[in-house]
């Protein structure tokens, strides 16, 4: 074989220009490009964020009658769940909001390159299907619950800095509110939960997106929803149970039983190395992340077989 | 090496058969222009050799099979599928940025150099910029990649005139040099004409001319004849028959070119005129 060689001596570029691109770089270099595409996927979370802070922020105008969220009012003698409680909301607020841009992002990944044809682009370039439709999973598995738990984590510091700077406006003791909240528990418990939850238990919902979205000639949505609701009624009519209903709420619901804690994960739920060790032998998991690899394998193969729409 | 082997390249969707047993060898350094009517097979070949579609029959692309090998093809081929593919929301930086990122053979220099010839500003989004602009980004793109192997599918399908010069007078004179090899395909058949070194007409998934330029030029001419002299013409058994204003031309294989000046002026046939006379032979003999 001569033509690397040939090839590498004609090259005009710097000398040592590197002929094989690690795959490293060109996973890099494909997430950078779904961040580049996807703006949403910062920008819709970071507005739910602002919008809350704004609720937040005339919830503590004394002027206002509206209260949401913390009210240093009503404060005085009463337990820690007060205290928490918006900032309980806002996590809650944001990780809906992550779940519903994931649904999108994932329903268009593979779907919109086909529809407007720039799949020929992309495939005229080194990269291949499993590299590209892996860092397309990467954004919900892993990018987008980092940066729901970093935006998260800005809009409390600033809740907790706008109730500070209140209540020193008003004479009142700042250090109440601060000894009152978990801060260290809570942002430990948040990101477990972003990654464990969001990001693992939830793959197959992301996995079995993508698929749609490589397969869809045209409304993934539909083709996203319906299939399962289908079989749901099915089997509902034709053996009047509900197995398969119950297992997509038991991973939409959040977590293995076992482990303390769902859909409230601000709740007074203090994070041990038990519930860790518990939630990655749990069997459901691994049965997930199985069938996320498969809903995978089978995206990657009909990207590689689909022509443009 | 041949830059390019198939033997019995065979594609089929359904019932309807896209490829029907193709040979085909193109050397390095040639410039081959792949030219067929609506659905004859020119996409679906270009898409076998790209790898982009499964096929029977054997193909070899710089020594690869492109189906099974098609990520590492890809560092030594490059290709134009159709105009504006370019995803629109992407910005002339980014682009730049993201190929340079993953393409191992990839010159940004050479990229920029280009880009500066043009209007193109560097944080325009493609959805911004005018077709021509868009075909002239792809240019600098794929131009600045070290290929051996170009493929170009309707490169500049619905560009004016004065792109479309321009398209190919970059690629003659920026690109193409004796080591790399341009297959392209496009209905502008007259302005390639001056392009290319190889000629293949395909028809119906099969090929029904494939010849060097020289070799067409100098055995196909045309001759306006005379009314008065048509029967003698015709006895020499012209392979097309046409008539433009009135007057008869008729197009020859293999005929001396003093015997045919006495009927008439002489040409060399051009390849568009070439291309109808050879298809519609072709389709009234599949027709009877």
């Amino acid at each position: 074989m001569t033509i690397q060689t040939d090839a590498v001596s004609s090259f005009e570029g710097s000398v040592g220009v590197p002929v094989v691109i690690p795959f490293s770089r060109r996973f890099y270099w494909s997430v950078r490009r779904e961040l580049w595409e996807n703006r949403s996927l910062y920008l819709v979370p970071l507005a739910v964020a602002a919008l809350f802070l704004l609720a937040f922020l005339i919830g503590h105008n004394p002027h206002s009658h509206v209260h949401i969220g913390f009210s240093p009012n009503s404060m005085q003698g009463q337990g820690p769940q007060v205290f928490e409680q918006p900032y309980t909301i806002v996590a809650l607020l944001l990780m809906g909001t992550t779940f519903l841009v994931a649904l999108f992002y994932c329903l268009e990944a593979l779907h919109g390159e086909r529809r407007d044809r720039s799949i020929l682009f992309w495939k005229s370039l080194p990269v291949s299907d499993t590299t590209t439709v892996l860092a397309k999973a990467s954004i919900p598995i892993l990018f987008l619950p980092l940066i729901t738990f970093a935006t998260v984590l800005v809009t409390q510091g600033i809740m907790l800095l706008l109730s500070s700077a209140v209540m020193l406006a008003r004479g009142q003791n700042v250090a109440d509110l601060w000894s009152h909240l978990p801060l260290w528990q809570m942002s430990l418990m948040l990101f477990f939960h972003m990654v464990a939850i969001h990001g693992l238990w939830y793959a197959p919902f992301y996995g079995w997106w993508l698929l749609v979205s490589a397969w869809a000639r045209r409304a993934p949505l539909l083709w996203a929803v319906l299939p399962p609701a289908v079989v749901a009624v099915v089997e509902k009519i034709a053996f009047n149970t509900s197995h398969f209903a119950a297992l997509i709420g038991y991973r939409f619901g959040g977590s293995p039983e076992k482990v303390p804690f769902t859909v409230g994960p601000m709740s007074m739920g203090v994070l041990t190395a038990s519930d860790v060790v518990q939630f990655f032998t749990d069997p459901g998991l691994w049965t997930g992340l199985a069938l996320t690899a498969v809903f995978l394998a089978a995206a990657v193969r009909l990207r590689r077989y689909r022509e443009p729409m | 090496m041949a830059c390019i082997e198939a033997h019995g390249l065979r594609k089929a969707f359904g019932q309807k058969i896209a490829l029907d047993g193709i040979d085909l060898q193109v050397e390095e350094g040639r410039i081959l222009g792949l030219i067929g009517p609506n659905g004859a097979g020119k996409t679906t070949a270009l898409n076998a050799i790209l790898g982009l579609t499964p096929y029977q029959g054997q193909l070899k692309v710089l020594g690869r099979e492109p189906w099974s090998d098609r990520d590492r093809l890809m560092c030594d081929v490059c290709f134009i599928s159709d105009v504006a593919v370019l995803p629109r929301w992407i910005k002339v930086s980014q682009a730049l940025d993201y190929v340079a990122g993953v393409h191992p053979r990839f010159d940004r220099a050479k990229a920029e150099a280009f880009l500066a010839k043009t209007t193109i500003h560097r944080n325009s989004k493609v959805r911004e910029l005018s077709k021509g602009m868009v075909a002239q980004l792809h240019l600098a793109l794929v131009m600045a990649i070290d290929a051996k192997l170009l493929v170009l599918d309707e490169p500049t399908l619905g560009l004016d005139i004065l792109y479309r010069k321009q398209f190919y007078d970059s690629l003659l004179n920026d690109y193409f040099d004796r080591s790399r090899t341009i297959l392209l395909t496009t209905h502008q058949v007259e302005e390639i004409e001056h392009v290319l070194t190889d000629v293949v007409f395909i028809n119906r998934g099969r090929i029904v001319f494939n010849r060097t330029i020289e070799e067409m030029e100098s055995r196909y001419l045309e001759v306006s004849v005379r009314p008065e002299q048509l029967a003698a013409a015709r006895a020499l058994k012209p392979i097309y028959e046409r008539e433009v204003l009135g007057r008869s031309i008729l197009l020859f294989d293999h005929v001396d070119r003093r015997q045919l000046g006495a009927f008439g002026e002489v040409r060399t046939a051009g390849i568009a005129d070439l291309f109808v006379a050879i298809i519609e032979n072709q389709n009234s003999k599949g027709a009877a």
